[in-house]
């Protein structure tokens, strides 16, 4: 696409915390530009208050998520061609999470949703043993695989409904990263993750509306992560391994 | 009430339901195509004990489904406290099922 020198984007960026408003401005269009892109600009040559997070700049590190014209998305890697609308582009903090200022949302009661789903590796031998050989064409290792390359960006939290009415609600993220521990044979922390995924922030609160499957930038699906919680906590139910 | 325990609930009376709502709507449909009145199907249930025991089922398995998807409304649309919406399932159910065994009573018992 060719781009004329004086032709600009109508960029709305988020000023202040949890109130503020969107300050207006003028960006110059450039061919293969990604939101961050834009943000950057703005900061370099408009105001350098503008406070942001990113880190790799190449949809690796999972830092530069924000909402774009209304939907989550990794700025870093999300063409601004893609989003525009009108020449418009409104850029704001992830939703679902307390703003600490403009851009930047605080991702703490995303993590601590980990760490209470169960979201941590639980080994099943010790240092002084050999390594476990997992084949990689194994159906376990295939089923931890379908879950295994989130990088913790929190846009499916933020594209949650369910996240936004209900406060104690592990989310997307969470529950899928349990999922994959699910299916590691090496992990010996199930029983207590399945009953984190069966208590009140858990599992079945999902509504699987799938907007975390339908924007999730790695491609992940993790309504289906949820899914299969369900279909396990239901069977450690009837055996009677959790209440 | 844990929320795999309500879960499960949910879903076998769910899968119950499903094969009575089926036979439920042929007799519906039955009834009405032949013109049966309410003295002919009266006839046939009245002192049946299968159908008797077939409504009893089906109230019993409609008010625990129908209170436990009440308590997930009331969680997600009013936030109430887990134990407050343990009260309002337990009493929305027991009034289905009041409501219920009531109609089986008045059909089946002559």
């Amino acid at each position: 696409m060719s781009t004329t020198a004086e032709a600009t984007i109508d960029v709305r960026v988020w000023r202040g915390g949890e109130k503020g408003e969107y300050q207006s401005f003028a960006v110059p269009r450039r061919d293969s530009q990604t939101v961050l892109d834009v943000v950057t600009w703005i900061q370099r040559h408009a105001d350098p208050t503008l406070a942001y997070r990113f880190a790799c700049r190449v949809g690796v590190c999972g830092s530069c998520a924000m909402t774009v014209n209304g939907r989550p998305r990794w700025t870093c890697r999300t063409h601004v061609s893609k989003v525009i609308e009108d020449g418009r582009v409104e850029i704001g903090p992830l939703a679902n999470l307390p703003v600490i200022r403009d851009l930047a949302a605080d991702l703490t009661p995303f993590f601590e949703k980990w760490q209470k789903a169960e979201g941590t590796f639980v080994p099943s031998r010790t240092r002084h043993e050999p390594l476990e050989t997992i084949s990689p064409e194994s159906p376990e290792r295939q089923a931890a695989n379908a879950a295994i390359e989130c990088i913790n960006c929190g846009v499916c939290y933020a594209a949650c409904d369910t996240v936004r009415w209900s406060p104690e609600y592990f989310g997307p993220a969470a529950l899928n990263r349990s999922w994959s521990l699910v299916n590691d044979v090496r992990d010996a922390g199930n029983l207590k993750r399945l009953a984190a995924a069966a208590s009140n922030g858990g599992c079945h609160n999902c509504h699987s509306h799938q907007s975390c499957e339908q924007l999730c930038p790695q491609g992940l699906n993790p309504t289906a992560s949820i899914a299969g919680l369900k279909r396990r906590t239901m069977q450690a139910y009837i055996r009677g391994e959790i209440s | 009430m844990s929320a795999v325990r309500l879960y499960v609930w949910q879903r076998l009376t769910a899968l119950l339901m499903v094969p009575l709502i089926i036979v439920h709507l042929i007799i519906i449909i039955y009834a009405t195509n032949r013109g049966l009145s309410a003295a002919d199907i009266l006839g046939r249930t009245q002192g049946s004990i299968a159908w008797g025991l077939y409504y009893t089922l089906f109230v019993a398995a409609a008010a625990i489904h129908g209170a436990i998807g009440v308590r997930g409304v009331a969680r997600e649309w009013l936030g109430w406290r887990e134990t407050a919406l343990d009260r309002l399932m337990w009493i929305f159910g027991v009034i289905l099922l009041v409501l219920g065994l009531r109609a089986v009573f008045a059909v089946v018992v002559p």
